[in-house]
């Protein structure tokens, strides 16, 4: 077989492979300047947050050994063995931990519910193709932007100043960065609408509230939902954390066992919130997927 | 008119269409049922809601004007003599946000090809490295740097490594499912004509999920960059401990600085990373 390949003369093949070897010689010396960079970065960045690689690795076993203790009874009968002999004890405040976990989901359900509302009304006030004024998509897109730029955390540290400590701030929190993160995802939805209904409604002289609502929802409804039910998962790994700045939720309890190494709690809350975590993820993408399926029937 | 003809002759035969298509005649169809009684159901868990959480009106306005107070007080915003203070916080919280998202990239890459389903060495490794990278997942970033504090101390090395175990889960997931989505023909190529199961993945699977992983990386820095602007709230470092201390103090034109600080350079990272992003889909198409 290999005798019917024709080489080409090495007069002709001479520059062809000067050619290849400098275009080979170029990719990797791009390669070593990035790489050099990188590392230059890496170097810096080291310098600048203390990295203490060697104190890590002498130290790892504190690592480990702060999971032992997080999974090593401190008291009760069964005290010094591993915590899932005594569930009694481990979980001596399930009740209280129990009410705080379903704060925490109250939390998220009402701060997405109310951010995913706004973040529609949102959507269809910036969306290009039914908003015709460009003065009111620029104001309604930066107000999303400023709502999604700025961390959740931040929002619910200020208003835990002015709306007290509680679920109050945290709801709010929740709303409005959802508002902004939501805005952005479903205008984009609108923005990529079939423009026919629209064009039928107005053209049947309704006016702009109207062809919103029979010509824009029933199209970007879907979507919506399905963008909604992702922004509640998230909101519920964040309604539980909120807790750290005083805003409502388990995460108040989990930062106070955190801090005074009540080890046994610490692990404890992390399991419950961990499997809330999870067992709403799963329920919500099933969720998800009947409402994808519910575009595609439609 | 004829369509008061027709109109006369449909409503002679109105019992007869009746008994024909029942479910066009239902005051209620049954897609409109559901629809309102997961709407009800969603108004009544807000209904609990707003109750068990105390979400009055009367201490919502009541708030909302002490924030109206608050943002009055916050122009001009003004650094207040801590500029620097600031800007070396502002550098942590950078420094953090990109030595985490590498060092997790790193540690999650292997990882990912373990849980990928077509590199994976075995049935039961795969499983153990998803759910590994699962439960990682599930706790949050300010969780995890609580947890490093515990180990390091206080500072930003310990929100270096908050940063890097929340990722290493999101990473390793996105990374196996990114390989997963490899196509088959170059694998095959490289099988064929003899090369190795290592030879298949260099050569067939990593040309291809390169650029992705490298989008996916320039993508969650920018997420990390706000992420490692709060964890100073717990004590791992940068901006964040600024943040907290000043609205803990209540100097509210240094905190209007501040956030209008982050929001510049998480703007400016934006586009850096779009048109890096951007770059990259470009040469490898």
């Amino acid at each position: 077989m290999s005798d019917t390949l024709r080489r080409l003369p090495p007069a002709q093949l001479a520059p062809l492979r000067e050619h290849y070897e400098q275009v080979r010689h170029a990719g990797r010396q791009r390669g070593l300047v990035a790489a050099a960079a990188v590392l230059a970065i890496v170097l810096l960045s080291g310098w600048f947050v203390q990295a203490d690689l060697y104190g890590l690795i002498v130290h790892s076993d504190r690592f480990f050994s702060y999971f032992e203790r997080l999974l090593t009874l401190a008291g009760g009968d069964m005290a010094g063995h591993p915590v899932w002999t005594d569930p009694g004890e481990w979980f001596w405040g399930w009740r209280r931990w129990l009410r705080l976990l379903i704060d925490t989901l109250l939390i998220a359900y009402a701060g997405t519910l109310f951010g995913a509302l706004a973040g529609f009304c949102c959507a269809v006030l910036s969306a290009a193709n039914i908003v015709p004024s460009r003065t009111l998509r620029w104001v309604v897109k930066r107000c999303a932007e400023f709502c999604r730029t700025v961390p959740d955390l931040v929002f619910a540290l200020l208003f835990v100043y002015a709306f007290g400590l509680g679920p109050l701030p945290g709801v709010m929190a929740i709303a409005i960065h959802s508002t902004g993160t939501l805005g952005k995802q479903i205008v984009e939805v609108v923005e990529n609408i079939e423009m026919k209904p629209v064009d039928g409604v107005m053209a049947s002289g309704s006016g702009w509230a109207r062809m919103v609502r029979f010509a824009v929802v029933p199209q970007v409804l879907p979507g919506f939902l399905s963008y909604a039910l992702l922004r509640f998962e998230i909101n519920v790994r964040t309604a539980a954390v909120l807790g750290f700045v005083g805003a409502g939720g388990i995460g108040q309890e989990l930062i106070i066992a955190i801090r005074r190494f009540y080890y046994n709690d610490v692990a404890a809350l992390l399991v419950m919130i961990t499997l809330t975590v999870v067992i709403i993820d799963t329920l919500s993408s099933a969720l998800r997927r009947r409402v994808i399926g519910m575009e595609h029937s439609a | 008119m004829s369509a008061s003809i027709l109109r006369e002759a449909a409503r002679a035969r109105l019992p007869e269409l009746r008994a024909a298509h029942p479910h066009h005649f239902l005051a209620l169809s049954s897609g409109r049922m559901t629809a309102i009684s997961f709407l009800l159901g969603g108004v009544a868990l807000l209904v609990w809601a707003v109750i068990r959480l105390e979400l009055t009106p009367a201490r919502f306005l009541t708030g909302l004007q002490q924030l109206g107070h608050f943002l009055t007080l916050m122009v001009p915003p003004d650094p207040g003599g801590k500029t620097t203070l600031i800007l070396h916080g502002l550098a942590e919280t950078l420094a953090i946000a990109f030595l985490g998202t590498l060092l997790a990239a790193c540690l999650a890459f292997p990882v990912s090809l373990l849980a990928a389903r077509n590199t994976t060495v075995n049935g039961i490794v795969r499983f153990a490295s998803r759910r590994t990278l699962d439960t990682v997942r599930g706790v949050d970033t300010l969780i995890w740097a609580l947890i490093w504090v515990g180990v390091v101390g206080l500072g930003p090395f310990a929100g270096v490594l908050a940063i890097m175990t929340s990722d290493f889960g999101t990473f390793g997931k996105m990374f196996s499912e990114a390989i997963e989505a490899a196509d088959r023909r170059a694998q095959e190529g490289v099988v064929a004509s003899g090369g190795a199961p290592w030879h298949r993945i260099r050569f067939g699977v990593l040309p291809q999920v390169m650029p992705v992983i490298a989008g996916q990386i320039l993508y969650l820095f920018e997420s990390n960059t706000r992420a490692s602007a709060i964890i100073g709230i717990v004590g791992a470092g940068g901006i964040g401990l600024h943040l907290s201390e000043m609205i803990r103090t209540l100097e509210w034109q240094v905190v209007s600085f501040i956030i209008l600080l982050i929001l510049v350079v998480v703007a400016v990272i934006d586009v850096i990373s779009g048109r890096l992003r951007a770059a990259i889909a470009g040469t490898r198409t």
